[in-house]
């Protein structure tokens, strides 16, 4: 894997100059993402989401790799016709490099409407990366539910109420899912652990074959917590198990971090103002819900890893 | 240069067009009546006979989006849908328009959901008319297979650089057996020549965005570019068919004039329609009435002057309409005819007909007795009336 010092003397393919917020998680995704495919010419799309809005204002663009955004729920559609592309013309000859395809999405996009696209996309074994940046909600129109929004989130579909203290459901777990494809290479990653993302982005770039990697992304807006914390609060998504480090590769289950003593959820949910209506004594028992889930979750995963 | 004589269906006809073309890639989802074009292309990928990538997608968005990555990363792209899988597509088939790929589809007309139906209208593909797609339609096998190896020309055109829909009417066209000429795969080679895109996502040298969000300063301007490519497409189109006739004999315009220029009384249909007017036309012809035809092949871009000077002669025209706009004045042909006729200093009287809506059988009888009520004054002007439904 590259080092620190390796990654910072590649000049960045994801470029300043964007308009994405102070803190924004999703603009270290893609960032970090390029870094890692390092010299290895990468064609990359998005779905229509903040990454995408606030890369590509034209006649501005953030992206020093060819990139095209079509819509919003085709991201792995998209890059599979561009890929399909490169197969054809690499065969032909007129193409000679060996170039790889990325595709980003948000949660919106990847785990409600554009599940079908990436499932047929992985289905089909186009050779691509996509690469999910969760942040848990749709944070470009508002930060309204989606879901991959955990339970008892107030968002502005799912806002806590006199009646309804915020989203009711626990989310998806789309990682599962995809691992559930039989594809080469699943992960989970988090904003806050580079070395983490980075090994993963050039393991998948490597591996050949489609792979996909959902790294929460902590999001100052929709989340409401100051900038700074962007790291440090998905550092901790980790050490409550919240959202554990895995990867699934040919099928085998693999933990990438075990904290050393779980924290309790709280530590991470009442930093974040989403979860603040949580607080009071008489929603202990959604906290206490939601602490078995991710117990239960744990459990299972490690059973999983254990195989 | 021998031509070769086949007995071909519509959609074996678009398909053995589409082989012969040997685009790069096939992004495509089967739908009836038009599933047999991808069915007989993948037999195509599967027999070595053509260098295409097929991309068999879950969906028809993903369809056109798969078609729209590949078309932007260079490749010479094609697809083929009918009905609620172009409705499914609508979203990609603007986005396709606007990032202006030259992508080449074959559209088998069939009506929309609900109720469901299988067989033929225009409702489909009229559906998209305002997306910025050159829009074909055929008489039969013959002109389908023709327009599916002009289409490729004409969206590539560097004047144009617009994706193209070539249109058959759903089981009519597509499931019909007819003798048609083909010609040999060097002779489509040569004529379509080979795709050179401006610039493409391959191209890793020279990175480029493309689909960037344009705000109120730059989205006008887009579109604006994309309106001047369409009436470009006018001219390009009517090149290239003039060539293809040079060089095969059959020469292709954006409307064909039947019995037209001095007749009374005339009809202006789209399609599969055409052929059957014809018939009636040279019967009425031999009885001494004095009817005429106005064949639309190229719905978009409209040719709003060719069709005007068309009809500034005919006493009454009815228009014959196989998708209405529900709601409005007239189906598609109609609003735009009136339109276009409406600057002419010397027009005929017009009439709008919606017929053959989820495939409703129009007969010769049926228009012999429209041209009959044009020639006896029966048919009211500026009228939209249904031809064939049970009132």
């Amino acid at each position: 894997m590259a080092n620190l010092k390796e990654l910072a003397a590649r000049g960045d393919k994801f470029t300043g100059g964007h308009r994405a917020c102070a803190g924004c998680g999703a603009s270290i995704v893609a960032r970090q993402a390029l870094l890692a495919a390092g010299d290895k010419p990468v064609v990359v799309t998005c779905a229509t989401g903040c990454l995408e809005v606030v890369s590509t204002i034209f006649p501005y663009t953030a992206w020093d790799v060819p990139f095209i955004h079509s819509a919003f729920e085709n991201s792995a559609a998209t890059i599979s016709g561009v890929e399909a592309a490169y197969k054809s013309l690499h065969r032909q000859g007129t193409v000679k490099e060996d170039i790889r395809f990325l595709a980003f999405g948000g949660d919106g996009g990847t785990y409600d409407i554009g599940l079908q696209a990436l499932s047929g996309a992985m289905e089909r074994g186009h050779n691509m990366l996509y690469i999910c940046y969760d942040n848990q909600a749709y944070m470009n129109t508002g930060i309204q539910r989606s879901s991959a929004t955990p339970r008892g989130s107030s968002t502005t579909t799912s806002p806590n109420g006199k009646k309804i203290p915020g989203k009711i459901q626990f989310r998806k777990n789309l990682t599962e899912i995809m691992a559930a494809h039989g594809i080469p290479y699943v992960a989970q990653s988090v904003v806050g652990n580079w070395s983490d993302f980075t090994k993963k982005v050039e393991k998948a770039l490597a591996k050949g074959g489609p792979a996909f990697i959902a790294v929460l992304q902590p999001c100052r807006l929709g989340w409401g917590y100051p900038p700074e914390l962007t790291a440090e609060l998905g550092r901790l998504a980790v050490e409550t198990n919240f959202w554990p480090l895995y990867e699934v590769e040919d099928g085998r289950y693999k933990l990438n971090a075990t904290p050393k003593e779980r924290k309790p959820i709280g530590e991470w949910m009442f930093q974040q103002e989403r979860f603040r209506h949580l607080k009071k004594p008489e929603h202990q028992s959604i906290i206490d819900d939601i602490q078995k889930d991710i117990d239960a979750r744990w459990e299972q995963l490690n059973k999983k890893c254990s195989l | 240069m021998q031509k070769i004589i086949l007995a071909k269906t519509g959609n074996e006809a678009m398909a053995l067009a589409m082989k012969q073309v040997n685009p790069d890639v096939v992004a495509a989802y089967p739908i009836t009546p038009a599933t047999e074009i991808v069915q007989i292309f993948s037999q195509y990928v599967a027999d070595g006979e053509v260098k295409t990538e097929f991309v068999a997608v879950e969906s028809e968005h993903s369809a056109m989006s798969a078609c729209i990555g590949s078309c932007a990363a260079g490749a010479r792209t094609m697809t083929g849908t009918s009905s609620q899988g172009l409705a499914l597509m609508y979203e990609m088939i603007y986005i396709a328009a606007g990032l202006r790929l030259p992508i080449v589809m074959a559209d088998v007309n069939r009506a929309l959901s609900a109720p469901i139906n299988i067989h033929c209208d225009h409702s489909d593909s009229m559906g998209c008319r305002d997306a910025g797609w050159v829009h074909i339609f055929s008489e039969n096998a013959q002109e389908a297979y023709d327009s599916m190896i002009q289409a490729v020309r004409i969206a590539e055109h560097k004047d144009v650089r617009l994706p193209v829909m070539v249109t058959t009417d759903g089981f009519i066209i597509s499931h019909g057996m007819e003798r048609i000429d083909t010609l040999p795969d060097a002779e489509v080679q040569n004529f379509i020549g080979k795709y050179d895109p401006l610039m493409h996502l391959l191209d890793v040298k020279k990175p480029f965005t493309i689909g960037a969000i344009n705000l109120t300063d730059y989205y006008f301007e887009h579109r604006r570019a994309m309106v001047d490519a369409q009436n470009n497409s006018l001219k390009v189109i009517k090149e290239v068919g003039a060539e293809f006739g040079k060089k095969f004999d059959t020469g292709y315009g954006l409307i064909e004039k039947y019995q037209l220029d001095d007749a009374e009384v005339a009809i202006v249909a789209l399609g599969s329609t055409c052929g059957t007017a014809k018939v009636v036309i040279d019967q009425l012809r031999a009885k001494g009435v004095k009817a005429g035809l106005l064949k639309i092949r190229v719905f978009r871009p409209f040719p709003t002057e060719e069709i005007a000077k068309a009809l500034e002669n005919i006493k009454t025209v009815a228009v014959l309409d196989r998708s209405d706009s529900v709601g409005g004045f007239g189906g598609p042909v109609f609003t735009e005819i009136r339109s276009a006729l409406y600057g002419s200093a010397k027009r005929p009287q017009i009439a709008g007909f919606v017929y053959g809506l989820g495939g409703r059988e129009i007969d010769m009888e049926q228009i012999e007795g429209l041209f009959m009520d044009l020639k006896a004054g029966k048919v009211k002007a500026d009228s939209v009336s249904y031809l064939g439904v049970r009132e």
